[in-house]
């Protein structure tokens, strides 16, 4: 805690020392073309992660959840489990070969861009997602469903009007995680990437290499700022929602 | 009536809603997660060739044979070359101890977490996990400004007249303990809070009823049910680290080499994939028993509460 505390002390100290050069930087940052392709190109790339790792996710949490049994059980949860911790080098480099050998035996994927970092991103994100979503499924009430089942609603029915709003909350928190997991990736991304997709991580990593730039600060500065303030609003409104939705039931 | 027999053995074979909502997750798993590590393996057992891809192939085709052409070579290289055994000691060195570390300070904090005031609960894990929303990258960066020679600790220390000339701190082994057991102390944290929060609180108070003091409640009553959150603690920090890159890059000097490094030099730098896909294997290998722990945590947490 107080690690933290200082940490976040010395955060500021260190954006006042160049805060003296005034907003120069800041004027410089936004009319950087590169810098700020990367920039739109990161929030694509985690906007769609997110929401396909929610997908995929969900299903997966549903499936370890509800699914008493089926045939290969053991070797899905050890799947869905192990992205969470397998060093990203690993990862990515496995992707990469991967990428390169289907090209080679099918031409697909055709080179390497958005569309791989986007399937790398999904893969590793559905892991948290899965965790996040399976303890709200498995907290939750299963005679709600039961309930609606036994009124004639057919289970695809049921899953989106009964259990999707009761682990709401958990999708909208599992989104968040995938989004800023994907938005923050590095390594994955570099390995997995064609010339033509450079990433925001890609390109404060490549400048903090090379030293140290204010334009960089500014950009710490704004990412700082802004990914507080989301996570923040995002934050609140989730609590409100199951603080509301405790009351509910 | 033939036809009706037919049209209920045709529809078994339609997939069922049930096994559509398995298999496309399973799937992409299976094709994204559990394929690439074979390609991997095979690419290790190849040659590094100067080509587009840079390794030769395995299964070679020729005059109605397959031949199997496995290269063992790059794993040899790997023993006879000092640089990697040094490098996977020192990433398992650094591993353990930022493992270690981040244990002695985690949960303390998860356990002051666990007994604070609601409110105070909120600020404080709030404030663990803010911090990891905020981009990593950022967060290390931070670090070369405290820890560089004109950093914020040398100037504060040579302003108070503790030292004289600046202390070395960034580029040193030091910096990638600091900079590790920063960065993934949130997930050490948050297990060993998740379990302290569900744990009885009755337990505790016969614990006391029956005359034991508290440190003796804790050591005996708390410390074992909490096992499994440090478990996942250790492992959530422990495997991710042995394979850490940007870290000892950006904070480490030239002596501090781990795994993580190497492999990103041998497969960007040098171009040499069969090497970097070999070190990779290995470092699963060494990885796998941890990864099987955490599974059976992860496995028991998940079948638990049903």
């Amino acid at each position: 805690m107080v690690l933290l505390i200082i940490y976040s002390f010395n955060e500021s100290k260190l954006v006042t020392v160049w805060a003296g050069f005034s907003a120069k930087w800041y004027a410089e940052l936004f009319s950087d073309r590169q810098l700020m392709a990367a920039v739109w190109m990161s929030l694509r790339i985690a906007f769609m992660s997110a929401c396909m790792a929610v997908v995929l996710g969900t299903m997966a949490a549903y499936i370890m959840v509800r699914y008493r049994r089926f045939k290969g059980k053991t070797a899905f949860s050890s799947m869905i489990t192990a992205p969470l911790v397998m060093p990203d080098v690993i990862t990515g480099l496995s992707l990469l070969l991967l990428f390169v050998a289907m090209q080679q035996s099918f031409g697909w994927p055709a080179g390497r861009g958005m569309l791989t970092i986007w399937i790398a991103h999904v893969t590793f994100c559905t892991a948290y997602v899965a965790v996040i979503v399976s303890s709200r499924l498995r907290e939750m009430d299963t005679s709600l469903e039961e309930a609606a089942m036994d009124l004639g609603a057919s289970p695809l029915k049921t899953f989106f009007l009964i259990t999707v709003p009761v682990i709401a909350p958990a999708l909208l928190s599992g989104w968040l995680i995938a989004f800023t997991l994907s938005l923050d990736d590095l390594v994955i991304a570099s390995f997995v990437s064609g010339p033509g997709a450079t990433t925001l991580p890609m390109v404060v990593f490549s400048s903090v290499r090379l030293g140290v730039s204010p334009k960089i600060n500014a950009l710490a500065t704004l990412i700082i700022l802004i990914v507080s303030l989301v996570a923040f609003i995002c934050w609140w409104f989730a609590r409100k929602a199951e603080i509301k939705q405790r009351q509910q039931l | 009536m033939n036809f009706n027999i037919n049209s209920y053995k045709f529809l078994r074979w339609i997939p069922s809603g049930r096994s559509f909502i398995v298999g496309i997750p399973y799937g992409w798993l299976l094709v994204f997660f559990l394929v690439p590590f074979i390609i991997v393996l095979k690419i290790s057992l190849s040659e590094a060739e100067t080509a587009i891809p840079p390794y030769s192939e395995v299964f070679q085709y020729a005059d109605e044979t397959i031949k199997v052409i496995l290269n063992l070579g790059n794993y040899l290289f790997l023993l006879e070359d000092d640089l990697y055994l040094a490098a996977y000691i020192s990433s398992l060195k650094i591993a353990f101890l930022s493992t270690i570390f981040c244990l002695l300070l985690g949960y303390p904090m998860a356990y002051a977490m666990v007994q604070a005031s609601d409110k105070w609960k909120t600020i404080l894990l709030l404030s663990i996990l803010l911090p990891s929303w905020t981009s990593f990258l950022i967060r290390v960066y931070a670090w070369i400004g405290i820890l560089k020679n004109n950093g914020l600790i040398n100037n504060l220390l040579m302003g108070l007249g503790v030292i004289d000339s600046p202390l070395p701190m960034l580029n040193t082994n030091f910096a990638v303990y600091v900079g590790v057991v920063y960065t993934y102390l949130p997930f050490m944290v948050l297990p060993i809070y998740a379990i302290l929060t569900k744990l009885d609180h009755s337990l505790l108070e016969a614990s006391a009823d029956l005359g034991a003091k508290p440190w003796q409640t804790f050591l005996k009553v708390t410390l074992p049910l909490s096992k499994s959150g440090i478990i996942a603690g250790s492992m959530l920090v422990f495997i991710p680290v042995v394979g850490e890159f940007v870290i000892p890059e950006l904070l480490g000097g030239p002596e501090s080499l781990m795994i993580g490094k190497v492999l990103w030099q041998e497969f960007f730098n040098n171009r040499d994939w069969p090497i970097a896909a070999s070190l990779a294997m290995v470092m699963l290998a060494i990885l796998i028993i941890p990864i099987t722990l955490f599974h059976k945590y992860q496995a028991k947490e998940l079948e638990s509460q049903r």
